[in-house]
């Protein structure tokens, strides 16, 4: 049982189904627990495809319908609700304006932040439920104060407290995780629900980005933005190939350069930099690639903001390892200092803090310095 | 619990259900020849008698299928079929836009793969086709329709149709007229002899009948095309083997709904008032949907249009207290669609999403009633914090 599902006074709670295994399970824990659970099912595409192809992608009308019948299976009332609106203006164009300006956005921090965390909150509150309940793997801690802390899932392997990074203490209060405290497997979260009776039990897991159900973002956003042919250039600026969209580009990506003579010392080149603004794309080798800094905006706060610069460790990436930083709040926005250069760090992604196992706060990664001097 | 969503399916009458049970254990496949098939026989054409009396048909324009659904398909398809097979010309098919699916997807269906040209006849705020509108239609060229559908009484906001009228203008112009009157049935008079139709849906599960059994009502001068080939049951319009319980079931329930008419009428009808009336108190800037006029709309219906609400939410927060009603509109994929049939009454796309049909029953009472009093003011202020999303 987690912290919060302990409390003493059952709470009306709105349990977010996907129509996967684990917020199944969640939804069955809080009701288990003795809440008293609604569960929806957010229809997010304005053109649900009939059934769900391999493993990617969620929102098919199939997915609606096993959200539908793992809710029979644990007794609970079920209504699908059309968030698709609301998802394309404040997480797919979101997504789209972010490339097209030479970022990498994480779709799926925006979706909590927006949708889950905010539409979808705000009108569970309104119509009168205390708490919205997901499938996520981290755990929300109250204080003694009545403070309440977000914290990584004891499973470190399915933590998924980055997502979750952009999360205010009101959306908190109002956050249950059933599955937080959960040191597992994904084999046991599926015997779990196998236990329950829920046919889901079995279903693969989702992975990528839900709204681009092929897998191919590059496809998406050449589809959606127009192809525009522009320039790969080296380090001094040597145009070495050509691409058909910078926007379709990650910083520290290295496959899909098609760049057809080799580097001079016959390395590997990668993406250092996108310029948007005169379509070019700047390559070089992986040394180049590390930052020792960065600057990050629109940062949020998991309690108090701190004041005065501090030590932290940060996670760069949904799936990235910690990496130790200094930081500190100037003027609204976050300056942060590696501790080691990293490689990689993309503008757009976010970077969330943490003081051990809890989230301090997250901001959205704006410009980097690199640790050589370079473009 | 209150239970009012009758128009979405009726507890069964106990008359329908002993009917029914008491078929059950029976063996015998109406179409055989020995004891047992004379005896399964005896009891479907009794059954097709007692429905025919209810409906004011023939025996013979019974034509049992598996459901309004069924029936409505078979009516606007194989009338197509056959009238375009008679005369190549005759691709026009006329239909009301307030129609159920089971009418409106299966003539947009004839367009899409069958070569019709599918006409949405206008209707008034109240969504009524007009006679003359009908006849306006027609007279652009008589000779290339090839049916006219317009439902008896429309299940979303409750406004019965003339259907006389209509089916005057078409017998003008010697053209089928098909009428849905899924609801209608045990709600408003209905005659088929008298109607003028050519062909008329009715529905086992509305008239506390069982599920998956109805009938359509059909002229002996029209032969559709079937939808359901095979053992040439019933007229050659409607293959398979007669399911023999839900058809006794079904014809005690018929029987009843037209001896019940006008205490439904009455009594219901006074509860449906009441209701109204309580919703109009508890949120006095409530639209109520179809035709005010008590003659205009069926007795058991009362539509709500709730201004700066969902619909989604109201269902929810009154289900929560035991109240069980619809938004009235279909779904896809459980996702409520603002509904078609406010939209063809010139409906704001934005007030259209804020609906709750009520639909009353033999088994409503003055408590149901009571209960929306109670709750629909509370739940209504509740919902428009929400507001739309």
């Amino acid at each position: 049982m987690t912290e919060t599902s302990q409390r003493p006074r059952p709470l009306r709670v709105l349990a977010a189904m996907s129509g996967g295994v684990d917020s199944a399970v969640a939804a069955a824990r809080a009701a288990e627990a003795g809440h008293d659970v609604t569960g929806v099912h957010l229809a997010l595409s304005a053109n649900p495809q009939s059934f769900r192809t391999g493993a990617r992608g969620c929102c098919t009308i199939e997915d609606s319908r096993d959200a539908r019948r793992a809710a029979d299976v644990i007794g609970i009332p079920f209504y699908v609700w059309d968030l698709a609106e609301r998802f394309r203006e404040d997480v797919v164009e979101d997504f789209i304006a972010e490339y097209e300006a030479g970022r990498t956005p994480n779709p799926c921090l925006r979706c909590n932040e927006k949708i889950k965390f905010a539409a979808l909150l705000d009108k569970a509150l309104a119509l009168g439920f205390d708490a919205v309940c997901t499938g996520h793997y981290a755990q929300v801690i109250v204080n003694e104060d009545g403070t309440r802390e977000l914290h990584r899932a004891s499973d470190m392997a399915k933590d998924q407290s980055y997502v979750l990074g952009v999360l205010d203490d009101r959306q908190l209060a109002h956050a249950l995780f059933p599955l937080g405290d959960t040191v597992t497997t994904k084999d046991e979260i599926r015997a779990e629900a196998e236990l329950r009776g829920l046919a889901v039990a079995k279903k693969p897991d989702s992975h990528d980005i839900c709204f681009i159900a092929d897998g191919d973002t590059q496809g998406f956003l050449a589809n959606r933005l127009g192809k525009a042919e522009g320039d790969i250039v080296d380090e001094s600026g040597s145009v070495i190939g050509s691409h058909e969209g910078a926007f379709g580009f990650t910083i520290g990506q290295r496959k899909g350069l098609r760049i057809g003579t080799p580097a001079a010392d016959g390395k590997p080149r990668y993406v250092l930099d996108i310029s948007p603004v005169n379509n070019t794309v700047t390559v070089g080798p992986a040394a180049s690639l590390d930052v020792s800094g960065l600057t990050a905006i629109k940062p949020r706060w998991c309690g108090a903001a701190p004041t005065g610069p501090g030590t932290y460790t940060a996670q760069l990436r949904a799936h990235g390892g910690e990496t130790q930083v200094a930081a500190e709040l100037v003027d609204g926005e976050l300056e942060v200092t590696f501790t080691e250069p990293v490689r990689g760090v993309a503008p757009g992604q976010a970077i969330v803090l943490y003081d051990g196992t809890r989230v301090v706060g997250s901001a959205t990664i704006a410009t980097t310095t690199r640790a050589t001097a370079s473009v | 619990m209150a239970y009012l969503d009758h128009a979405a399916t009726t507890p069964m009458l106990p008359e329908a259900v002993e009917a029914l049970t008491a078929q059950l254990s029976v063996t015998g496949n109406a179409s055989s020849l020995h004891a047992a098939g004379r005896r399964a026989r005896r009891t479907v054409e009794e059954a097709r008698e007692t429905l025919a009396e209810a409906l004011g048909a023939r025996p013979s324009e019974v034509v049992f299928t598996s459901g309004g659904t069924e029936a409505d398909n078979l009516a606007v398809k194989g009338l197509y079929w056959a009238r375009r097979d008679a005369d190549p010309a005759r691709t026009r098919v006329l239909a009301s836009p307030v129609e159920h699916h089971a009418v409106l997807d299966a003539v947009h269906w004839l367009g899409e793969h069958e070569g019709a040209t599918v006409e949405y006849l206008p209707v008034d705020s109240y969504g009524r086709v007009h006679p003359d509108v009908l006849r306006e239609a027609i007279a652009r060229n008589p000779d290339d329709v090839a049916l006219a559908t317009v439902m008896w009484a429309n299940n979303e906001i409750g406004t019965v149709m003339a259907v006389r009228e209509l089916a005057d203008v078409t017998a003008e112009f010697g053209i089928p007229l098909h009428a849905d009157a899924v609801q209608a049935f045990g709600q408003v008079p209905v005659d088929f002899t008298a109607s003028g139709l050519a062909a008329m849906t009715v529905s086992g599960h509305k008239i506390g009948g069982p599920y998956g059994i109805g009938a359509l009502l059909l002229g002996r001068e029209y032969t559709p095309v079937p939808v359901l080939h095979g053992g040439g049951q019933e007229r050659h319009v409607r293959s398979g083997t007669l399911d023999v319980p839900a058809i006794a079931s079904f014809a005690v329930a018929g029987r009843l709904a037209a001896e019940q008419r006008e205490w439904f009428a009455r009594e219901i009808g006074a509860l449906r008032d009441d209701l109204v009336d309580a919703v109009r108190a508890a949120v006095p800037d409530a639209i109520l949907g179809g035709d005010p006029a008590t003659g205009g709309r069926l007795p058991a219906n009362a539509h709500f249009t709730f201004p700066g609400c969902e619909g989604d939410s109201l269902l929810l927060l009154l289900d929560a207290q035991g109240i069980e009603c619809s938004t009235g509109s279909a779904c896809t994929a459980g996702v409520a669609q603002p509904s078609h049939v406010l939209l063809a009454t010139g409906a704001d796309p934005d007030l259209a999403r804020g609906t709750l049909r009520f639909s009353l029953g033999h088994t409503s009472t003055e408590a149901d009633v009571e209960a929306v009093a109670k709750a629909i003011g509370p739940a209504v202020e509740r919902a428009r914090t929400a507001g739309l999303t």
